[in-house]
This record gives structure tokens, sequence and C-alpha cells, in this order.
């Protein structure tokens, strides 16, 4: 009321105080105003674009989600959900059984998990809570090294050098699911022990203090009180590394021995060669036609990954909760 | 004093798996360079690939990897710094912003050669760029987005919120203060999350394969619409698709291909640690 | 200028923090031109947040619920219409820890203004000059403009902060705690220079202490869990406090 009908009271008042005072400076209160409508006008522009790129990110799930349905939707329509998950691959005779694509996903991720989680736990407990700090320094650039390494080169790498070795230890060929899981679980260690790192730094250091003066020795401390309070970051380590694992293509796919079979339920699966999802979309996408049932299917399958990764991320989250809220700090 | 004894036993075996983890790392680093070292010399570098790519060098591929990296860099940076501006000094908690930290977590997980189907059904088939540099840069550009975000909004709200408060007080708009006190003071830490972003980019190669890479090229790319070759496709050809491919240019490729996509990693590390060691507050 | 009016005049304000917390309850004061207003009383009584809220830096706090209008000239600050970033410029604040942005003195000095868009470089080194002069802190600075501001004492510091605030040539000037966290001399040197600045500026500050507020306040005003207790001249409030929590907290019962 009384506000609104002043609204410019805010302007005139001051040219004048300001002119008297800045003496010989031209530059008055008024100009500084219009000085500041003309910025808003391109802040105005700027801004937008911010908020934009901000709502883009969710504009860039929806259409991946989006394409991949438009072609790959015709798999689920056209195929009878029994052929399609049935036990059988093989294109050339229109047989798209997705089974043992999933089986080979399934043994490959879980190999890797067995071997990555204790590799990775521990050795985020010895970066965290025992190594010294020299050692840490000198050891965490390896990890990192390690989180660089290009999927195809370690794939390079357990072609040329792992698969003999594997061979030698007496398994038909060095092409297995296990040379795949092995491969796999040194692509997520970096993604576990950093994580896991994460997840142990932010346990209070009273909880240590106070374990330790009652005596506990260092490695109680961790078992009975750092390792619990951090159990939901670790589930989430190893959640993000199994998301990593299954989405692993080029290396999976140099060394799995790439057959389509399914293997036998048992620990000697892990020494068969089977495919993987991931590697089958790989191989197979340059030689089909577009448009073709073939075609479809391979994206049919990138849908399945899109939702099991997707899955796994968001029940991630979802368990862990505070790691994605905001910090103090930031924020106008 | 068994309690001392467990506690010896444990941290041994805590000490020993992890360098079980760690010495493999180095070991690897060592077989990569001794086998490959020899392979390398300025006519590998320099040189197209020739007789069936068993002899010649990678020069193809090692430009079409720097292409494919900058146009990477074009496509991604803009966007994933106004995420990150938006998520740090613009967003409020509600749900649309919780649908956008949603959003990242997905990216983030989505298989790399998801990204590769997307590209393929997007840009090259329904966008008609075909398989080009274009379609490729944008699909690895997507990939690399919420890295990018992820380190940039971390290295954002590092600013300490009091330089906020002051350039408002002093009469600065919203803008004006992320443009001169926040994005200054970030920037080490932006460009940290870009460079290992395009580390990543570079590396890949299931993105690549349906929308820009190609097997044999003999000329460079003349425009953003040709296909090129790339390093990381350029050595799953040679090791698995040309029968007789001598050892030595299968290393030296794979060595080229790691030393360029670590050193990257590398000036990031670099970058990080100097601008801490610099900061003034 | 024989002017009848407020400068400042806070009407039925009431805020309430995002997580609840009631800070002030109906505040109503007037403050008038070149004159130097203290807000005081015990820690968490709502004195900075009244601060805040007169250049509406309380717009940073989320979820900030506020009831209640500010008049500055006789117009409403709350008003969908004002242009925050111009009251700002008008009502400037210097903060309790001295926050120097990262950059040389000289950057501090001039930031408000070139934010504002002045270029002229002859207009901005002769600002520059009068707020270090006003601010005390001239003779101390003038052969180091361009070396980084982080490099001055704490005293130094605040006064740079200050100046910071003059350069703006505002209206009012918003002090929380000027001379929190530093030595006796430099105190002194920012209460002399208060006494100047007085006679241009209208001054409103929360002191560092009761002895502070009695050896520099025009007027002043006692609050104690956000309401104020009592508002009178320096005289009256100091020596002969009407409301006997005031007396109490004067003559140091509390706080």
């Amino acid at each position: 009321m009384n506000e609104h009908n002043r609204p410019h009271t805010s302007t005139e008042g001051t040219s004048m105080k300001t002119r008297e005072a800045s003496g010989p400076s031209k530059m008055t209160a008024r100009s500084l105003w219009e000085n500041l409508k003309d910025q808003s006008a391109s802040e105005l522009i700027i801004e937008n674009l911010i908020r934009l790129s901000g709502i883009s990110v969710i504009v860039v799930v929806t259409l991946i989600f989006f394409f991949l349905l438009r072609e790959g939707s015709a798999a689920f329509l056209d195929i009878p959900l029994r052929q399609l998950f049935g036990s059988r691959w093989y294109p050339i005779e229109g047989l798209f059984g997705l089974w043992p694509l999933m089986v080979g996903s399934f043994w490959v991720t879980i190999g890797a998990v067995v071997i990555a989680v204790p590799l990775g736990l521990t050795t985020a407990i010895y970066l965290g809570e025992i190594a010294p700090l020299w050692q840490r320094e000198i050891l965490k650039p390896f990890i990192e090294v390690l989180a660089g390494i290009p999927s195809i080169v370690l794939g390079f790498l357990g072609w040329v050098a792992l698969a003999p070795i594997i061979q030698n230890l007496g398994a038909p060929s060095g092409l297995t699911a296990f040379t795949g899981s092995f491969i796999l679980a040194y692509m997520s260690l970096p993604t576990i022990i950093s994580i896991t790192e994460d997840a142990l730094y932010a346990v209070p250091k009273e909880y240590r203090d106070g374990s330790l003066a009652l005596g506990a020795t260092q490695w109680q401390t961790i078992w009975r009180v750092v390792l619990p309070a951090a159990r939901s970051g670790i589930v989430m380590a190893i959640m993000l590394g199994i998301g990593r694992a299954i989405g692993e293509t080029m290396a999976v796919m140099l060394v799995t021995g790439n057959a389509a079979n399914i293997p036998e339920f048992g620990f000697g699966a892990l020494f068969q060669p089977i495919r993987t999802m991931t590697a089958t979309i790989a191989a197979e996408m340059g030689e089909v036609a577009q448009g073709s049932l073939h075609y479809n299917v391979l994206f049919g399958i990138g849908i399945v990954l899109f939702v099991v990764t997707s899955g796994i991320n968001l029940l991630a989250t979802r368990l862990v909760g505070g790691r994605g809220k905001r910090r103090p700090g930031g924020r106008l | 004093m068994k309690r001392q004894q467990t506690q010896k036993l444990a941290v041994g075996i805590i000490t020993t798996v992890s360098f079980l983890v760690v010495v493999p790392i180095l070991l690897v680093l060592i077989f990569m360079i001794a086998n490959g070292i020899g392979g390398i010399s300025w006519t590998f570098l320099s040189q197209p690939p020739r007789s069936g790519m068993t002899e010649g060098g990678i020069l193809p591929a090692i430009l079409g990897t720097i292409f494919l990296t900058l146009g990477t860099a074009i496509a991604a940076i803009p966007l994933a710094i106004g995420a990150a501006i938006y998520l740090s000094e613009y967003a409020s908690d509600n749900r649309l912003t919780r649908l956008i930290r949603l959003a990242i977590v997905n990216l983030a997980g989505i298989p790399s050669i998801v990204y590769g189907l997307f590209g393929l059904g997007a840009f090259v088939l329904f966008l008609n760029f075909g398989t080009s540099i274009l379609a490729g840069s944008l699909t690895l550009g997507l990939m690399t987005l919420p890295v990018v975000i992820s380190t940039a909004e971390e290295a954002i709200l590092s600013v300490p919120q009091e330089f906020r408060v002051v350039s408002l007080s002093l009469g600065a708009t919203r803008w004006q203060t992320i443009r001169h006190q926040v994005l200054p003071h970030a920037l080490p830490g932006i460009i940290t999350g870009v460079i290992l972003g395009l580390g990543r980019a570079a590396g890949e190669t299931a993105p690549i394969l349906f929308t820009v890479a190609a097997f044999y090229l003999p000329e460079l790319p003349q425009s953003i619409f040709d296909q090129t070759m790339a390093l990381p496709y350029h050595l799953y050809v040679i090791s698995t698709q040309i029968p007789g491919m001598p050892m030595e240019i299968q290393y030296a490729t794979a060595l080229v291909l790691l030393l360029i996509v670590l050193s990257l990693t590398l000036i990031a590390t670099f970058i990080r640690s100097s601008m801490r060691r610099r900061r003034e507050w | 200028m024989s002017n009848p009016k407020p400068k400042l005049s806070i009407q039925n304000l009431f805020f309430t923090y995002g997580d609840e917390t009631e800070a002030l309850r109906n505040i109503n004061l007037d403050i008038m031109e070149n004159e130097l207003f203290i807000l005081f009383g015990p820690s968490r009584s709502g004195k900075s947040t009244l601060l805040r809220l007169m250049n509406r830096l309380s717009d940073l706090s989320e979820g900030g619920q506020r009831q209640g209008k500010i008049l500055f000239n006789g117009s409403g600050i709350f008003s969908r219409k004002v242009d925050v970033i111009n009251l700002r410029r008008r009502i400037s604040m210097v903060f309790a820890i001295p926050t120097p942005l990262p950059g040389t003195i000289y950057d501090n000095l001039t930031y408000g203004l070139k934010m504002a868009g002045m270029r002229d470089k002859a207009t901005l080194d002769e600002r520059v000059a009068r707020s270090l002069q006003q601010a005390a802190l001239w003779d101390e600075v003038k052969d180091r403009l361009h070396t980084s501001a982080f490099a001055l004492s704490g005293g130094q510091k605040q006064r740079l902060c200050l100046a910071r605030s003059l350069a703006l040539e505002p209206e009012v000037i918003l002090l929380d705690n000027p001379t929190s966290g530093l030595d006796p001399i430099s105190t002194t040197i920012v209460e002399q220079s208060l006494h100047e600045l007085k006679q241009q500026y209208t001054i409103i500050m929360v002191p560092h202490s009761v002895q502070q507020a009695a050896r520099v306040a025009d007027k002043a005003a006692f609050l104690l869990d956000g309401q104020v207790i009592e508002v009178g001249r320096q005289k009256d409030l100091f020596v002969n406090p009407k409301d006997q929590r005031t007396e109490d907290y004067v003559t140091g019962r509390f706080g």
C-alpha cells in the first residue's frame, strides 16, 4: 500500500545525494541504476541458460530411454516372451533367446564381485585406517592409474597375457568367464576402494578414540566400530562396483570366449567360455540390417541393461540416501 | 595376549592383500612399457598404417582420438558446467532438483555400450548425422556429463560461502557473484573434472563402435560429418580382427593409448594438487 | 536538513528461520539520518538477524518467514518492486569476521563499483583513496594497493572491509561487530572513524560490548530474545535505564 505508491523513491533520493558526495565524479546513482538494467537483460539470458542445462540432464536420460524403446521395443512386442527368454541365441535362424546372455553376464559379474569386494574393502581399510600417510600418497595414485586404464587395454592384456596363463592352469581355453571376472574385478576396484574409503573417512574420529580408550585393539576398533558405522557406504560401494561390472563391454568381449551357451550351474561354470549381453551388442550390431528383428533385439538388450543398471544405482542411492545430500556452502 | 596376536595377524593380512592389489597395477604398467616401447618410433607415430595395417604407423587413429576428445569437450563442457552451476548455486531443495540428481546418478550408471546404442539411434539415424565425428563426439559428450558435473559441483561448493555473501552485500548480482567470485576459484577443480572426463572418453571404445569409428581409413577426415579411425577401436581391430598382426604393433598401439589416457589423468591430478597449494584462503 | 522522517523505519517486524527458530518478535524502531544507532543485547537476541534484514541479506537463508515491514526513505524494502541489488548498494553491510575477497586491496575496494558498471579509472582511484581515508587505512596501505588483501593484519582487514562498503557511497552502513577480534589500538581507530563517518552516513551497529555501545552510541536499542526491550538516547539508556532487564544487562548482571 504505502510501499506500492512510492516505488521510485529508491532511485530519486539517491541520485541527488551521490552527486553531491562524489564531487568531480560523473557517475551518479542513476547511471549505476541504468547500467544495472542493461546487465540484467543479458544476465537473465545467462541465468535461463544455466537453468536449462540443469534441466537438460533429465531430458538426456529421458531421451536415452526413449530412443532405446523406439528401436528396441519391437523385440518385446514381436517375439513371444517364451522365446525371447529362451535358451537359444541363434540370430541366423531367428532364435533370439536372451537367457544365455543373461546367465553369461550374471556369472562374469558374480565372479568379479567375489574377487573385487574382499580385495577392494581390504585395500580401502588399509588406505583409510592403517597405512601411514607416506604410503597412502604412493598407493593412491596407483588406484587412480588403474581407474584410468581404458577397458580395451585391460581387455587386450587379458587376451594376450592372462588367457594363456589360465589355459596353462588346465582350463580347456583361456577365454572363460573367470578370465572376464578377473579383469572386471580389477576394473571395479577403483570404484569400490574410493567409495569405501569415503565411507570410512566419514566415520567420526570420536568413535575410534572412544573404542581405543576402552582398551580395544586397532583391529577390534575397525571390525566392531568403524566398519559397522560405515556399513551403508560400503553397501553403496559394492553395488556401484556391480553396476560397473555388468555394464563393461570391451574387456569382457575380448576375454570371455563369446560363446552363447548356458554353462552348467556351479563352480565349473566360471571356467567355460560365455558371452555377456554387452559383448553381444558390441559384436553383432555392426553386422545387422537396420530395422531388422535382430537389430531390434540388440536394442532390446540395451533396454534390459539400462533398466538393470538404473535399478542398481537407484537402489544404492536410496539405501544410502545421505550421500546425495547437499552440504552447507554454495547456493546464493 | 591373544587380542594382540589377532591384531597383528589382521594388520598383516590387510597389508599383504593391499599390496596384492597394487603390485599387479605396477606390473601391468611395466609389462605394457616393456613390450610396447620397442614398437614406438617416429615412423609409428607419424605414418598411416600400410599393407593391411601390418606395417606403418597409427597416425590417423591418434589424430582421430584427438578430434573426438576435442569434440567431446565441446559437446560436454558447456552443458556440464551449466548444470553444475545450477545445482550448486540456483537449485533449491525441491522435487525438480532431486529429479536432476537422480538423473545424474542414472547417467553415471548407464553402460557405455548403451550410450553407443543411443548414439546410433538418435544421432546417426534419427538426426541423420551418419557415422561421423559429430555423432561420436555427442555420444561421448553425454557419457562424460555425469563425471564433469559431479566434480565441477564439488569444486563450486568448496568456494567459501563468505565470498558469495560479501559479494552480494556489495551490490553484485547473483550472476556477477558467480562469475567473479565463484567460478574463478572453482576453476582448477572444474578443469580437473573436465580432463578426467575427457581422459575417460578418449579411452572408450563401446560408445564409438557404431557412431564414428572406422576400421581403416587411408585419409584423414575432412569434416565433422566424416568417419574417423580412433585408437581404442584400432587396438580392438588389430588385436582381434586381423590374423597375423605383428604383436609389436599391438603392444605399441596399446601403450600409446595408455600413455595418452594416463597423461590426461596425470595432468588433472597435477592441476588439482598444485592449485590447492596456491590457494590464499 | 530538518527532516523529521526516519531514514529507516522498522514496523511490526517478525522473523522466523527455516528451522522454525523464532528470531525476531514485533520489532518497532525508527532510525534517523546521520545517527549512530546501536543494537545490543546478549548473543542470539536477534541483533545480527535484524541487521541482515535491513539490506535483505536475510533473503539468503532458505525458508525464512517474515512479517511486517522496513521502510527505507519512506518506501518498503520488501516490496516486490524494490531492486535488491540497488538496495544493498545503498544500505551496505560490514561483517563481524573481516572477509577480504581474494585479490588485491584495490580489487576489493573497487569490486562493488565495478559490479555496478563503473569503469572510469580516475573515478575508481579517487573513490579508493577517499574510502581508505575515511576508514583510517590510507596511510598504512597507500603504497601497496596492488598487493594481496590477505596479507593485511586483522585490524587492517576489518578497516578494509569498512572502506570497501564506503567506496559504494551508501546512505546507511550496517556494522556487525566491526571490532571483534581487534586489538585495543585498532578498536580505538575504528571507533574514532565512526564519529567522522556519521556526519555523512547513517550507521547502525552491533557493538562488541556494552562498554563500546555506551562509548559510541547516539541512540541504542536493547534486544532480548528477539524483542526490543528498551530504546533510548545514549544517556538515558546506559545511565538511567527504565527497564529492570536493561539495567541488569548494562550493569553486567547477565549476558
